[in-house]
């Protein structure tokens, strides 16, 4: 009962944030001179006055501001997010076309940002001085310090150029024809690049916070314990101390969510992955305000649907959490 | 056994010989063609949406009327034949007896009817069907076009991704102004050409599949084409070199192009874009400041060296134009003025305008560009016209809408900007010059340019019906232009097609991949 209503508050607190979120990107949409039949004639090619005028009466882009935002408002009250102006269709189809392939793109990457990160966050802890602890906070920085699309095209360069191991582009294959199991290893394939491109931020992020924990809780008493009854090293360290150390790191992951829903953008873009990245981003140069928030909309549900997650891996994880209500 | 093998080898090598000898492949049925656009197309409807991104699908969905070779000349296509009438007011197409939509329904005469219908009311060109005042269908296979007055544009108008024949009975359910949002524009599509619509993902590709029952008898020669929608330009360099990609279109990036022209079994080139007619240019708005002297004007010619621009900034790859009319186009003249660097006369120029030195500049001026990839160009006009006292600000824009404004609202000095021809000068040159269109949004005539006599070569180019008259007119008007220079010309925009080795007879038509590939194939 004390989760739902927990439940309950933080998704009030969530839908009037979206709302505000939604309000001011309105206005700041509207602020920047030119819209959306600017770009449908640059699409065309050109366009006629009469042409534009007749593209701004049929969208109501020639109404007063306050009329305009009153009822694109009105609509997502009525779970309506409007018409996407450029691609003439309904924002919400659009997006629920693109939005599975982003949610494979940021969990999987997201997971294996975590899962990597905590591996060698763990491992060099164990020797703080050693090389390998050394070369881990060496690759990591890099990782993190380098903007995405650099690294992604270094990858594609690498194993995509050179190697020939995997595909530049897209999601999967056309010509691929086969079964579930054949269309999923064909995107699996092409997953692995923008994968770890986008992984590599945030491997540092959570490598470096998983050493510093580790370290502390290898200093601990109930680890000297664990030493002293005669447990083997590994066992100590991935069973004992590790489970202690997790807690910090995926607290982070949690908060680390929308950095990889906006680090998703620029990965989408430099390897055409069909997710809302590509489409946000050319929907920002289209003007298209409708898909822009949107797109917004269903990010900001996807961060809170990520926490929620976050949240109940933490109570699954850490029996102190799980007894808590709030 | 040992002898057929030797029989079979020498034959083998005798056939290589004749092949190679002759030139002339014998084109090859079926395979998947894997193309590319770079950008997501807005619908997959070329009667509602110009532009080269919607042209790609568009002409293989649907047929057009005529199409064109390399060489300007007009090929039968939907119209096995057509006539004009003496007076020029009345142009009938006689259409193929039995083409069939991707449906099955026949494709008759009220099918054009409606598309011009369709066309007029949604398409952004409005010259290209103006004259337009009826469509008469005597019977199913005969369209009378009546024009109120000669329109000799109606030629190009008619072919390529200009004109796409839509079925009456399947887009004619809403009124024709509604058509530009019709559901089956990007999903269900049923065409007239030479492929039909098996899956539009958006960002991800188009699929297209042979249409069996197209009217050409054996064609297409591909059973599929896959158009990928690839925006990043290195990941669409990598898919080329790596061979993820057959074909594309449209690639202007000089560092792609020179990259990949050095790529083994790849062949880049610049043909194929004569009806496109895409012209990169420094626009002058004739109505404000210093810019209102010709001779100013002038001045910035001299000392902007196009050169440098074709060859260090478009690193070789764009070619040299000096007129609005596209280098390709049967009615360019090369003949005028070309204004090679030269400070002192330009100097010169300036001083003749009133305009000395004053300490270390004479006035300033604004430049603005709408797209990234053309900053340079505008930091060098700025650096250049320095030399000559002239100071530069460059204005950057947000984004493409904001610089569309500014432009539409003639709220600037100087600008890049890059216009296509499309085909007759009619639709995509007359635009920028004619004073009737002065300010009337971006790529209009924004530079504020009015001449009476430029405004009667054009208004009597675009009735003339005999071509070597017109082209005498269009010779007159790239004088003019060249000697007024509301914009200078610098140098066609580099669109190269990238296909390789394995494609065979790739679309390098004057309309590129705006026009049906049902000719291409792939090799074994």
């Amino acid at each position: 009962m004390a989760l739902l209503q927990n439940l309950l508050i933080r998704s009030f607190y969530a839908a009037v944030l979206l709302l505000a979120v939604l309000i001011l990107n309105f206005s700041l949409m509207h602020l920047a001179p030119g819209d959306v039949a600017d770009t449908i004639a640059q699409s065309a090619g050109g366009a006629d006055p009469e042409m534009l005028a007749q593209i701004r009466a049929e969208y109501g882009l020639d109404q007063p501001f306050l009329v305009q935002l009153g009822r694109y408002i009105g609509g997502v009250l009525q779970f309506d997010l409007g018409y996407s102006y450029f691609y003439n269709r309904p924002v919400t189809d659009l997006i629920l076309e693109r939005l599975p392939a982003t949610l494979l793109l940021v969990f999987t990457a997201q997971i294996f940002a975590l899962v990597l990160g905590v591996f060698l966050g763990a491992m060099s802890a164990q020797k703080p001085q050693g090389w390998l602890s050394h070369l881990v906070t060496f690759i990591s920085l890099f990782g993190y310090s380098a903007p995405v699309f650099w690294t992604g095209i270094l990858l594609l360069i690498a194993f995509s150029l050179n190697l020939h191991w995997f595909p530049v582009a897209g999601m999967r294959d056309v010509t691929v024809e086969g079964g579930f199991w054949v269309q999923a290893l064909d995107i699996a394939r092409h997953l692995v690049l923008p994968m770890i491109t986008l992984a590599s931020i945030f491997i540092a992020l959570y490598s470096r916070l998983a050493r510093a924990t580790m370290m502390e809780v290898l200093q601990s008493d109930f680890v000297r314990t664990a030493h002293a009854k005669g447990l083997p090293m590994r066992h100590v360290v991935y069973r004992h101390a590790l489970s202690n150390a997790m807690s910090p790191v995926v607290t982070l992951a949690g908060l680390q969510f929308s950095a990889v829903i906006s680090g998703a953008v620029l990965v989408e873009a430099v390897f055409s992955w069909p997710g809302l990245g590509t489409l946000a981003f050319q929907s920002i140069i289209a003007r298209d305000t409708p898909t822009i928030l949107g797109i917004l909309f269903f990010s900001a549900l996807v961060v809170i649907v990520g926490n929620l997650l976050t949240d109940q891996v933490l109570r699954m994880m850490d029996p102190r959490i799980r007894g808590r209500s709030a | 056994m040992k002898h057929f093998m030797r029989t079979l080898l020498t034959s083998a090598a005798v056939a290589g010989l004749v092949a190679s000898a002759t030139q002339a492949e014998e084109p090859v049925r079926g395979g998947t063609l894997v193309s590319v656009m770079g950008s997501n197309p807005r619908t997959l409807n070329g009667a509602v949406q110009s532009g080269i991104v919607t042209g790609y699908p568009a002409a293989q969905l649907f047929a057009s009327p005529l199409r064109y070779d390399e060489d300007w000349t007009p090929q039968p296509y939907l119209a096995e034949s057509w006539e004009i009438s003496e007076d020029g007011l009345s142009f009938t197409l006689n259409l193929v007896k039995d083409a069939v939509f991707h449906d099955g329904q026949p494709i008759t005469s009220e099918d054009i009817a409606f598309s011009i219908d369709v066309i007029k009311a949604n398409h952004p060109f409005k010259t290209m069907f103006a004259p337009v005042e009826s469509v008469e269908t005597p019977d199913a296979h005969t369209a009378i076009l009546k024009l109120s007055r000669p329109h000799p544009a109606l030629m190009l108008a008619i072919s390529g991704q200009l004109m796409s024949i839509l079925p009456k009975h399947i887009y004619g359910d809403v009124p024709v102004e509604e058509v530009k949002s019709h559901p089956r524009n990007n999903e269900n599509v049923v065409g007239s050409g030479p492929f039909k619509l098996v899956e539009f993902k958006s960002g991800e590709h188009v699929i297209l599949e042979r249409f069996d029952d197209f009217f050409i008898e054996g064609r297409p020669y591909l059973d599929r084409v896959v158009l990928r929608i690839i925006t990043d330009v290195s990941a669409r360099t990598i898919a080329y070199e790596n061979g993820e990609l057959h074909m594309g279109a449209f690639e202007s990036v000089p560092q792609m192009v020179n990259r990949l022209k050095g790529v083994d079994g790849i062949t880049v080139t610049p043909e194929g874009y004569g009806a496109i007619g895409p012209l990169d240019w420094l626009a002058m708005n004739t109505q404000r400041g210093p810019l209102k002297d010709k001779r100013v004007r002038q001045a910035i010619a001299y000392a902007v060296d196009k050169k440098f621009i074709q060859n260090a900034l478009m690193q070789g790859t764009a070619a040299d134009s000096r007129t609005g009319i596209h280098p390709d186009s049967p009615f360019y003249y090369p003949d005028v003025p070309t204004y090679d660097l030269d400070l002192d006369k330009a100097k010169a120029l300036l001083d003749e305008a009133g305009f000395p030195m004053n300490g270390d500049s004479r006035f300033s001026l604004t430049i603005d560009f709408g797209w990234p990839g053309v900053k340079p160009q505008v930091e060098y006009v700025k650096a250049a016209l320095k030399k000559v006292g002239i100071d530069v600000e460059v204005r950057a824009s947000a984004d493409f809408p904001t610089w569309a404004k500014r432009m539409g609202e003639m709220d600037f000095d100087m600008s890049w900007d890059t216009v296509f021809n499309w085909g007759d000068p009619v639709i995509g040159v007359h635009r920028t010059y004619v004073s009737s269109n002065i300010g009337k949004g971006v790529w209009s005539n924004t530079q504020g340019y009015s001449n009476a006599r430029v405004d009667e070569l054009l208004a009597m180019a675009a009735v003339e019906t005999d071509p070597a008259k017109r082209k005498e007119l269009y010779k007159e008007f790239q004088l003019i232009i060249a000697d007024e220079l509301p914009v200078y010309h610098t140098n066609t925009l580099p669109y190269h097609t990238v296909y390789s080795d394995k494609v065979g007879n790739p679309p390098l038509g004057i309309w590129g991949t705006s026009t049906p590939i049902d000719m291409t194939y792939l090799k074994e």
